[in-house]
């Protein structure tokens, strides 16, 4: 069984958003909730890399462990999920997430959150009719064999998503190539006061 | 595990990659997941757990029904990025990643994976409308066709047929640009022109100037290859993004350089290898200086230079006066780094150089495209796999217009205006050129270029006198083209207000709507996008690509074509007009327009490109070589995708199309070219022939010892012509109809006809058989002597803050050029850099386009940049008293001014200011949101950079300066 994993490289991440639209444009969600976005550090300055950041579908998700309603599960292939009708937006989430990934709708009276949104991998959620599924958490590309549309648009390839085997194996290829020339790491690194 | 790499991409082990070749059959989907549960393998028990098969039924779809694949081409920038459309019972509900092409391989920018909006979004021009007392009013398409139509007509009887402009666009297919300029020559007028004129001018007269053909030599696939990146004035990672596929896979596949040279630090020079922060404006010091190193080191290409180069030596006298230390002293780069630089480059073959409208936005445009072409000619680099100039285009289409001569200066393929060209075209239109030239004022004015689109306002502003035609400007049409895309704001405002009739045609209202305080005589007419008709499309590597209909037209949009057979009509010359091209109803028949162009583009090989072969390219696009762009097998076996042009002599032919120009290493039957000659055989005898060293042999504009592989004559040799084929006892090859159709058109004499006006394509077909290039062996020239500067000479910006260099670095002086007045020496002559001490340049933002209304209208999008800003170093801004975040004014010295954010940032350079030019909407610190029609409103307004950019054009092509001005900021 394949355990889907999201890997961005920042050495190819060109702060393009493709990854952001490509997320609105699949799931039509509303102005303002952004599952997925870009994180630039350094920014203007030498040494500036962005990365693409949304929900990680960690292993041993700390959004389920906090969740005081009990609304995250995991699929079987890693994907972690939330029930909206059980969530009641409190935030717990929020706060557990080390990534930032739960969106929320804006605030409505009494300060109240509404439902979490957030990266469902494209895999819809705990609906059984197409259109309320569609409204609620997105399309489901996984049951149409296809992987999150985020990393199938992204611009350099740097977005990847798919079978964590899969996805580190190309990353390592990538990691190899790199290391031409003066190494991964640098002439710097190996030989302490040389360049490179 | 390391797998064999494809490319190097998730598409090699996509779970779905087994629903790929069906995907774009147009299979529905809920029937082929049925039918291939055991092809995705474990992907059922991903499907068993997680739901249904489905698809959600957007935009109120019905539920059911056919789910198609469309396939059409984003409308965004040069890459030519194939999308994927899903339509169900005619509306777009999806869009599934391309991977089969091999531009993009399913990649998208932030506009192109928002490409859907268009079909979703309704902040479109819905219907035509009209100014009727301050007010915006509907009306039918008839109504407008007939009250602009007598307008003009009324125009043409008062003031003549050069009074009315027509502003065509880089958004127009082939076909409708092609059509465009046929239009405007029907009308009688070449006041015609669109963005190229402001994009890359300078680079289509600089480049072909120098080899021949002014385009992209090589392609962005073709970068794989190259061991070094030399970008000077371009920013891809947010103008072209997907083409940082390609450019990082040579980092890091070919461990390759990647240098960018920028005033800024871009988002490209973020994964650069190497950063060189230049003073805006000194690109030909830059160049000269790294020259200067691989002259004084001897690293240049001496047999290249010898066989296929002219004039190295006029470059190696200027470029002796940039020493290290008067290179710092002007770019501001350290000498350590020029070094550095320069050696990286020669060590480095092939390397590439890449520009962008950093380079050609200056007075000096065109020569500042012509340096870059030498530094390349020097190293040996133009003319093998992973070298050349890859020029990126900016719209989709810009090449395509261009080629379709959307511009004053030329009939469609570069012909000129010469009477010769007239004719060829009449020929090609089945019309008599005497009634051609009926339509025109007189001979002279069908002769003489026209005014070019950066000028129009001065076209309406100047007094009669100073305007070479019988009369100034009086309406304007707007046909696919944003204003504040245009310097200097508040003239375009004084202008929009005098003119008598103002048209835009456009899927948006765009900044001419609502710049102006008019009242009446305003139209907007709502035109279809690209993806609500057919047609084909030229990316930035001269490749062609089909586009499928998605939907629509939406609302009461019409596709431009159509729009141009309404006006045809009303204006009484459709029967001529359309000749040889069926319409259907209002609709003329894309693909006849296709058919009659390919029988007339014989310059730049747009002949072999034919509708079915254009169609069979795209629907084959897997059988492709994702670096070479060659088919291996299938049924396109050996052409190279969208058959790049040239691609010669008929479709007939089967030429498989060019990929990189110039590339001696193949046959010219194959993709194989040299370069051009265009400027005759010898140096000496020319109108201005100072350069000439009257010696035969160094004077001599052919190449020496040097061919493509298979040529016969196996030296340089003139263009071919039926003479020549006669001499060399060629002309038996050509078939009795292609001798035929020579005969007709040469008259008593047929050895006069060359390769460029034979309609029968048998002097090319003849020519390429005996492995000649069709437009002979020359040699590339580095003095273009019938440009102002010969040689490319450093001269400062007409705003400069650099007054010092003034004494040895002035601009060109003050003259007349395409009907107006050009001032250049009496700008430069006011010292302004005291008050106005801060540089400023501008340029673009990933997620926004040209004017950018058609982005800042769609909510993807929009939600990514909602305000204007100005980037400042901390430096300036803390002299200043300014913060991140606070509202600022930014004034230019000719008094525009825009109230804008800060953005405090160390991407610009102490005393550098940038601003992004999408932006519109707002004017001098009032919003003009409430004069948009109801509803046409894009969601994010700002205030246009143009509004503050100043006067200065380049002295051949009238470029407009975008890139270096003078600012002064202060706290809003």
């Amino acid at each position: 069984m394949a355990r889907m994993k999201f890997l961005c490289d920042a050495e190819r991440c060109i702060e393009c958003n493709a990854c952001v639209t490509a997320c609105k444009n699949e799931h039509e969600v509303p102005w303002g909730i952004n599952r997925r976005r870009v994180v630039t550090i350094n920014d203007g300055k030498p040494g500036e890399r962005s990365i693409s950041v949304a929900c990680m579908h960690c292993s041993d998700a700390p959004c389920a462990a906090v969740c005081p309603v009990d609304c995250f599960y995991q699929t079987e292939e890693g994907v972690v999920l939330h029930n909206k009708d059980l969530c009641i937006g409190c935030g717990y989430c929020f706060y557990a997430c080390p990534f930032g990934a739960p969106q929320y709708p804006q605030a409505s009276n009494f300060g109240t959150r509404g439902k979490m949104d957030k990266c469902t991998f494209c895999a819809g959620g705990p609906e059984k009719n197409e259109e309320v599924q569609f409204k609620k958490y997105g399309r489901n590309r996984l049951a149409e064999g296809k992987l999150p549309l985020c990393a199938e648009m992204c611009s350099t390839k740097a977005l990847l998503a798919g079978d964590g085997d899969v996805v580190s194996s190309i990353y390592r290829e990538r990691v190899v190539t790199r290391g031409f020339g003066s190494g991964a790491w640098g002439w710097g690194k190996a030989f302490p006061g040389q360049s490179g | 595990m390391l797998r064999k790499k494809m490319n190097g991409d998730a598409k090699s082990v996509r779970l779905s990659s087994a629903l790929q070749v069906q995907a774009h059959g147009a299979v529905d989907r809920r029937t082929f997941l049925r039918n291939s549960g055991l092809a995705i393998g474990g992907l059922a028990a991903v499907s068993a757990v997680a739901g249904r098969v489905q698809k959600a039924e957007a935009a109120g779809a019905a539920a059911g029904g056919k789910v198609d694949i469309k396939k059409t081409v984003c409308t965004h920038c040069s890459v030519g990025c194939t999308i994927m459309a899903e339509v169900q019972n005619g509306v777009w509900i999806g869009q599934e990643p391309g991977f089969d092409s091999p531009f993009n391989l399913g990649a998208h920018c932030a506009k192109g994976a928002a490409a859907r909006e268009h079909a979703h979004g309704d902040r479109r021009l819905k219907y035509p409308m009209k100014l009727v007392a301050g007010k915006w009013t509907r009306i039918g398409w008839d109504v407008a066709i007939n009250e602009i139509g007598d307008k003009m007509l009324q125009i043409r009887q008062t003031s003549g047929q050069d009074s009315v402009y027509w502003m065509g666009s880089a958004k127009h297919s082939n076909e409708q640009a092609y059509l465009f300029r046929k239009f405007a020559a029907f009308w009688g007028t070449n006041n015609v022109d669109h963005q190229a004129r402001i994009c890359h001018s300078t680079t289509v007269a600089g480049v072909a100037n120098t080899w021949g053909y002014g385009a992209m030599t090589n392609s962005y696939n073709d970068i794989m290859k190259t061991k070094a990146m030399f970008l000077i004035g371009g920013n891809p990672a947010e103008a072209h993004p997907v083409s940082l596929q390609h450019l990082l896979k040579a980092k890091e596949q070919n461990n390759a350089a990647f240098i960018v040279c920028d005033p800024r630090f871009t988002r490209t020079a973020a994964h650069a290898t190497e950063y060189v922060r230049f003073r805006s404006g000194t690109d030909i010091a830059l160049i000269w200086g790294l020259l200067w190193h691989i002259f004084e080191n001897g690293w240049e290409d001496k047999e290249y230079i010898r066989k296929r180069v002219w004039g190295m030596d006029f470059v190696r006298e200027e470029v002796k006066k940039w020493t290290p230390e008067e290179v710092e002293n002007v770019t501001g780069v350290p000498g350590a780094q020029m070094r550095r630089v320069a050696k990286t480059l020669a060590s480095s073959k092939p390397a590439t150089v890449i520009w962008c409208m950093g380079g050609t936005q200056h007075t000096v445009g065109n020569a500042n495209v012509r340096a870059y072409c030498i530094l390349q000619l020097a190293l040996g680099n133009v003319g093998v796999a992973g070298g050349g100039t890859n020029i990126f285009r900016g719209h989709d289409n810009v090449q395509g217009a261009t080629d379709f001569g959307v511009e004053p200066i030329t009939l469609p393929g570069y012909y000129g205006l010469i009477e010769g060209a007239w004719k060829h075209w009449a020929r090609v239109w089945d019309v008599p050129y005497d009634w051609v030239l009926g339509r025109f004022k007189d001979k002279k004015l069908m002769e003489a270029a026209g005014i070019p689109l950066s000028r129009w306002a001065d076209g309406v502003l100047e007094t009669k006198e100073n305007v070479e035609q019988p009369d100034t400007l009086k309406a304007m049409v707007f046909w696919g083209h944003a204003p504040n895309s245009q310097t200097r704001g508040p003239d375009l405002k004084k202008a929009f207000e005098k003119l008598d009739l103002l048209v835009v045609i456009d899927p948006h209202p765009t900044v001419s709507a609502v710049l102006h305080d008019r009242t009446d005589g305003v139209y907007l007419l709502p035109a279809a996008t690209q993806y609500e008709t057919v047609g084909s499309v030229t990316a930035s590597n001269r490749s062609l690509q089909w586009r499928e209909k998605v939907f629509g037209p939406f609302f009461e949009a019409k596709s431009d074509h159509e729009i141009m057979y309404l006006f045809a009509k009303k204006f009484g010359f459709e029967k001529e007009l359309f000749k040889n091209i069926k319409v259907e109803g209002n609709e003329p028949v894309v693909e006849d327009i296709t058919r009659e162009f390919n029988k007339g583009m014989w310059t730049i090989g747009y002949t072999g490109q034919s509708p079915e072969r254009l169609k069979l390219h795209m629907a084959n696009q897997h059988t492709f070589d994702k670096v070479t762009l060659r088919a291996n097998g299938g049924p396109c076996d050996g052409d190279y995708y969208g058959l790049p042009w040239p691609c010669w002599g008929t479709a007939a032919m089967k030429h498989p199309g060019t990929p990189n120009l110039y590339d001696t290493s193949k046959s010219v039957a194959e993709g194989g070219l040299n370069f051009r000659v265009n400027f005759g055989l010898t140096v000496k005898g020319q109108a201005n022939d100072k350069w000439a060293k009257n010696d035969p042999v160094a004077d001599s504009l052919l190449a020496v010892e040097s061919y493509p592989v298979g040529n016969e004559i196996k030296d340089g040799h003139p263009p071919v012509s039926m003479g020549m084929l006669m001499k060399m006892g060629w002309d038996k090859d050509l078939t009795p109809e292609e001798l035929a159709v020579i005969q007709k058109i040469g008259g008593d004499k047929p050895e006069n006809v060359l390769w460029t006006v034979d309609m029968s394509g048998g002097i090319q077909r003849v020519a390429i058989k005996h492995g000649v290039a069709p437009f002979g062996n020359g040699k590339a020239r580095c003095v273009v002597w019938n440009f102002p500067d010969g040689v490319p000479l450093h001269r400062e910006p007409l705003y400069t803050n650099r007054r010092d260099l003034l004494p040895k670095y002035a601009t060109h002086s003050d003259r007349k050029l395409n009907r107006l007045p050009l001032l250049f020496e009496s700008i430069q002559k006011r010292d302004v850099a005291k008050e106005y001490p801060i540089i400023l340049t501008s340029g673009r933002l990933v997620e926004y386009e040209g004017g950018g209304e058609e982005q800042r209208s769609n909510p993807w999008l929009a939600e990514l940049q909602q305000n204007m800003f100005v980037e400042m170093n901390p430096a300036d801004a803390n002299n200043l008293g300014i913060k991140d975040g606070q509202q600022v004014w930014v004034e230019g010295p000719e008094k525009g001014k825009a109230k804008v954010m800060a953005m405090v940032t160390e991407r610009v350079g102490k005393g550098v200011a940038f601003m992004p030019f999408h932006f519109g909407g707002h004017f001098q610190g009032k919003d003009l949101r409430s004069k948009y029609p109801a509803g046409a409103d894009p969601i994010v307004l700002g205030e246009s950079a143009n509004t503050v950019t100043t006067y200065g054009y380049d002295v051949v092509t009238q470029m407009q300066e975008t890139k270096t001005t003078l600012c002064k900021i202060w706290r809003a």
